[in-house]
């Protein structure tokens, strides 16, 4: 086996045993990352000296036995979480020279808990994106197949740990931006409940739905991530503090005595067929593995894209004002006035899908048109969340798809941004309820692969990882590796 | 035609808290290098998230109770967004549906009469940074950005348009101040700039029902220029009506050398702020509690300290306003009156009061010194006072030995000592002074002498003079009426 391909618990093992250690791990995926980096295009920074460094500092706290289950284990991170003294680029224009005073606070956490940090990930600028493809700075490929996007916006974390070029990534989540590539990626992905993991120093999107996870290779190292990440942060006051239990505790191979939900208005029009036959065959598993499964009614997911799509962007509209050219980033200079100065640097920073979002937000604040669009959109989000409180009455989680579709070609969607956001139809309405959601591997359609998405009441992250687990144990479509 | 006047004042203050309002930042900027007090939060990087400073939010519920506000249970922070290089994160974190107070009053006098003043609603906000404009001949213009105040608490009060003329204005906004520096919450410093108005003003014929054209004045810089700027503008609004002219509702600057209103802008360049909820903050929930916890530990402020000072030293409502205009200056004026049990209260308060008011404030003023700066301590204050109780120091002599002790920090005692100032109670001493200016001003004593009394309060002048005021007026009048008989 290439030591590139190893878990964090498989990885850990070597090194708590000295059969490996951190630099030789480290230096293995740096090989792997400028083996495949030409052909996948996932990092927009890779820190191979730090990593070095990082990792021979690992090493001597393995030797001391002052280690974690993260300690010389290379990772990866989303390029709109800060860095201290690296760049944090949101894969914009704005922010390509940008270099953060200050760490965020997963950053911190992982750090602190040895992690070998191998560089930043690609993604759509500022998160607003499904495909990548909305990166300023590159495009990223599906490894599954070079001609598909590798969802979004997280898609070079995803990309990454599908190909061996960190054990493990964070990514971020506003609307499916963790489960939908990692859907496209057949990775885990994991996005906590609203204010389990500290958004402070993650780059603002839409912060009320915003929200930090794994993407990992299976379900035990997501357990593993979330013990370090999950936590409350006097810093950011959206986060909970409620207990943070060892989620390793949860991984129980058996669902007996689960209730799950299938909600039918998951099982959109347009979705694939093929991605629907591995969904029917994936039910029928949990059922086989002890759950018992029944069809539930979620009427308001309609609404759901229409409400994100008002609620998004408005938030984005504020979080993306201080980029003015004046304190840091992108500015243009060559200009008379202050006020061409500021509206050329944003004409130019910016790329087209921000733009569109701004507008957008602005337009759903203007004086007079607030109500009908900001107000109804929060009152719809208010539905939502309660719909699903009363699902989580009568079921322990919810199974749906993570995306109607598999992996689709590099420059299908571009110019249909509706159709775009179409691809997030399952995955937004959760962030919209600020509930936890897991994707899975589910599965292939003609050999791409399909995700299958767990979503659980507020703070029932071990029951979602119980059942991904079980999942994982009992079909192993996570361990197949793409054809690269 | 007679017109009605109609304000409303919108006040900003800074909260004297340790930190910023989002950060732990000092707030304290006051003598800080330009951006020195300033951290990723207050700079707006990207990814930085708020995080509330409970005393700011006690000090705007302390003041909400202070005039008289309902305290709402659900109250919340909201994005104000306008781009402008002073605003780090390109949004203003403000109040804006949901402040911590509303519907509250403030009392006011003017000429002797009591008026209310309805508080519309008290709000928690942030200020912004400073700029500061520069321009280099040939070269053009540029700005500089000190962050230094961005993110200070800011309070801002809203009346209602409830004062019809510039002093009404003017007196709500010193009471205003003055609640503030008793609840400790502001220095209430105008010059500065913790302390800052904006005023609303319109006028209409007397009995009109149309409310005629609002008019908003800015950057007045103390309280003269908020009296002068809104009779300037009564004026102006006034002659605009009289020549059939158009009045617009726009934004005016007060120009303090030209003595004039200049228009900024016009309503129809107004902002659209795009208000809506701060996601990044949960909502405050006042609790019936906490509030009530609050409002029991409200210090005595100004009209009930006015009432004690009255009731217990016999001070007139005149002086008792006059110590009350500032918390120092009761503060002052109460520890002056304890310091000699000895003497009796009423008198001593009397003193104490009319030295406070007059010469110290005179003082104060002309060196723009705080009283509780001065190098006059109560202590020294109630030594002189006694001094002249006890004859040693003569009324008009005190007022020499009061200056020096201003500006020197010396005792009233020392000070007598060096300059020779103990009053002259010899009489014989005295009797020779007398002469001599009798002597000397023949007209004078001619004057007198034809019945006019006015001559003789310049001869008791001139003795004063030639004493340094060291006499006793009372004896000079006494010896200069013989002496004048006596010549007769």
């Amino acid at each position: 086996m290439n030591l590139y391909d190893l878990t964090i618990h498989q990885a850990h093992q070597l090194l708590k045993n000295r059969e490996i250690s951190s630099i030789e791990l480290t230096k293995a995926v740096l090989e792997r990352s400028a083996q495949v980096e030409k052909k996948v295009r996932a990092l927009v920074t890779i820190t191979e000296e730090l990593a070095l460094s990082e990792a021979e500092k690992a090493d001597k706290r393995i030797s001391d036995g002052d280690f974690t289950p993260l300690t010389g284990i290379p990772a990866l991170v989303k390029d709109n979480m800060c860095t201290k003294g690296i760049r944090t680029t949101c894969s914009s224009k704005m922010l390509e020279n940008f270099i953060p005073p200050y760490d965020a606070t997963v950053v911190e956490k992982l750090r602190e808990a040895g992690m070998v940090l191998m560089g930043k990930t690609n993604m759509d600028e500022f998160a607003m994106g499904s495909s990548t493809e909305n990166s300023a700075l590159f495009i990223t490929h599906n490894p599954w197949g070079l001609d598909r996007v590798p969802g979004g916006s997280s898609g070079g974390s995803a990309v990454a740990v599908a190909t061996g070029e960190a054990l493990y990534a964070l990514g971020s989540d506003t609307g499916g931006s963790i489960r939908q590539p990692a859907g496209f990626c057949s990775v885990v992905g994991f996005k906590p409940t609203y204010g389990r993991v500290s958004r402070y120093g993650l780059v603002a999107f839409a912060s009320s739905l915003d929200q930090i996870g794994p993407l990992t290779k299976d379900v035990t190292d997501s357990a593993l991530v979330m013990n370090v990440i999950a936590s409350y942060d006097a810093r950011d006051s959206t986060s909970v503090n409620y207990p943070v239990p060892d989620y390793t505790k949860s991984l129980v191979p058996d669902l007996h005595g689960l209730r799950l939900g299938i909600p039918r208005e998951y099982f959109v029009e347009g979705m694939e067929k093929g991605v629907e036959e591995v969904m029917r065959t994936a039910i029928a598993k949990l059922k086989e593995l002890g759950a018992t499964v029944e069809e539930v009614s979620l009427p308001h997911t309609k609404y759901a894209l229409a409400a994100y799509y008002i609620i998004a962007p408005s938030e984005a509209m504020a979080n993306l004002a201080r980029y003015d050219g004046v304190k840091y980033g992108f500015s243009f200079q060559e200009t008379e006035s202050m006020w061409d100065a500021l509206e050329k640097t944003r004409q130019f920073g910016f790329g087209p899908e921000v733009k569109r979002r701004i507008i957008l937000g602005t337009y759903a604040l203007s004086a007079g048109y607030y109500d009908a669009y900001y107000l109804k959109a929060q009152k719809v989000r208010t539905l939502i969340r309660r719909e699903f409180e009363d699902a989580f009455e009568r079921f322990d989680a919810v199974v749906t798809p993570t995306s109607p579709t598999v992996p689709f070609k590099i420059g299908e969607k571009v110019d249909d941004p509706l159709q775009m956001y179409l691809s997030d139809v399952c995955t937004l309405p959760i962030n919209i309820a600020g509930i936890p959601g897991l994707s899975i591997p589910a599965g292939f359609a003609d050999g791409l692969p399909v995700g299958m998405q767990v979503i659980g009441k507020p703070f029932s992250e071990e029951t979602l990882l119980r059942i991904g687990f079980a999942y994982e144990q009992a079909t192993g479509w996570g361990e197949r590796k793409p054809p690269l | 035609m007679d017109y009605e006047t109609t304000v409303g004042l919108e006040v900003h203050a800074q909260l004297l808290t340790k930190s910023k309002m989002f950060c732990r930042c000092s707030a304290d900027y006051a003598d800080a290098a330009p951006n020195t007090h300033v951290c990723p939060v207050c700079l707006g990087m990207p990814g930085v998230l708020p995080v509330i400073n409970q005393r700011a939010v006690e000090y705007v519920v302390m003041t909400a109770l202070a005039l008289n506000c309902t305290i709402p249970e659900y109250c919340k922070f909201d994005r104000k967004n306008y781009p402008y290089p002073d605003l780090m994160k390109g949004y203003q974190i403000s109040q804006y549906d949901a402040p911590l107070g509303v519907r509250g009053r403030l009392d006011i006098e003017v000429e002797g009469q009591k008026k209310r003043i309805g508080i519309t609603r008290v709000h928690l906000e942030e200020d912004v940074a400073k700029l500061t404009h520069r321009s280099i001949p040939g070269e053009g213009s540029y700005s500089l950005v000190d962050v230094n105040r961005a993110g200070v608490p800011l309070m801002e009060v809203v009346s209602e348009p409830d004062m019809h003329s510039p002093e009404e204005a003017r007196q709500y906004l010193m009471k205003l101040r003055t609640i503030l520096q008793f609840l400790g919450v502001s220095s209430g410093n105008m010059e500065e700039g913790s302390f800052r108005c904006d005023a609303n003003i319109s006028i209409r014929p007397f009995g009109s029902t149309d409310s005629g054209v609002k008019v908003e004045v800015k950057n007045m810089n103390s309280f003269r220029a908020v009296y002068h700027a809104l009779e300037y503008e009564e004026q102006r609004q006034r002659r605009v009506i009289e020549e059939r002219g158009r009045l617009v509702q726009e934004t005016r600057g007060w120009v303090e050398e030209g003595g004039v209103t200049v228009s900024q802008r016009s309503k129809e360049y107004a902002h659209d702020y795009r208000y809506f909820p701060e996601p990044d903050l949960p909502p405050i929930t006042c609790s019936r509690q906490w509030v009530e916890e609050i409002r029991s530990r409200l210090p005595e402020l100004p009209d009930a300290r006015q009432d004690r000072l009255m009731a217990q030293y016999g001070l007139s409502h005149y002086d008792a306003s006059l110590l009350t205009t500032s918390k120092a200056m009761a503060d002052y004026s109460e520890a002056c009156v304890k310091l000699n049990a000895e003497v009796q209260v009423e008198k001593r308060a009397k003193a104490v009061s009319n030295w406070i008011s007059g010469e110290f404030t005179r003082l104060l003023h002309a060196t723009d010194i705080q009283i509780s700066d001065s190098k006059v301590s109560p202590e020294h204050l109630v030594e002189m006072l006694d001094l002249i109780d006890e004859g040693t120091l003569s009324g008009a002599a005190a007022k020499t030995v009061f200056e020096e002790m201003f500006h020197s920090g010396k005792r009233a005692k020392e000070i007598i000592a060096e300059e020779g100032l103990t009053q002259i109670s010899d009489a014989e001493e005295m009797k020779e002074i007398v002469a001599r200016v009798v002597a000397a001003n023949a007209q004078a004593v001619a004057d007198f002498k034809k019945g006019k009394e006015a001559a003789l309060t310049f001869l008791v002048g001139q003795v004063m003079r030639q004493t340094k005021g060291r006499a006793n007026p009372t004896v000079v009048n006494k010896l200069l009426k013989e002496k004048l008989e006596e010549s007769a």
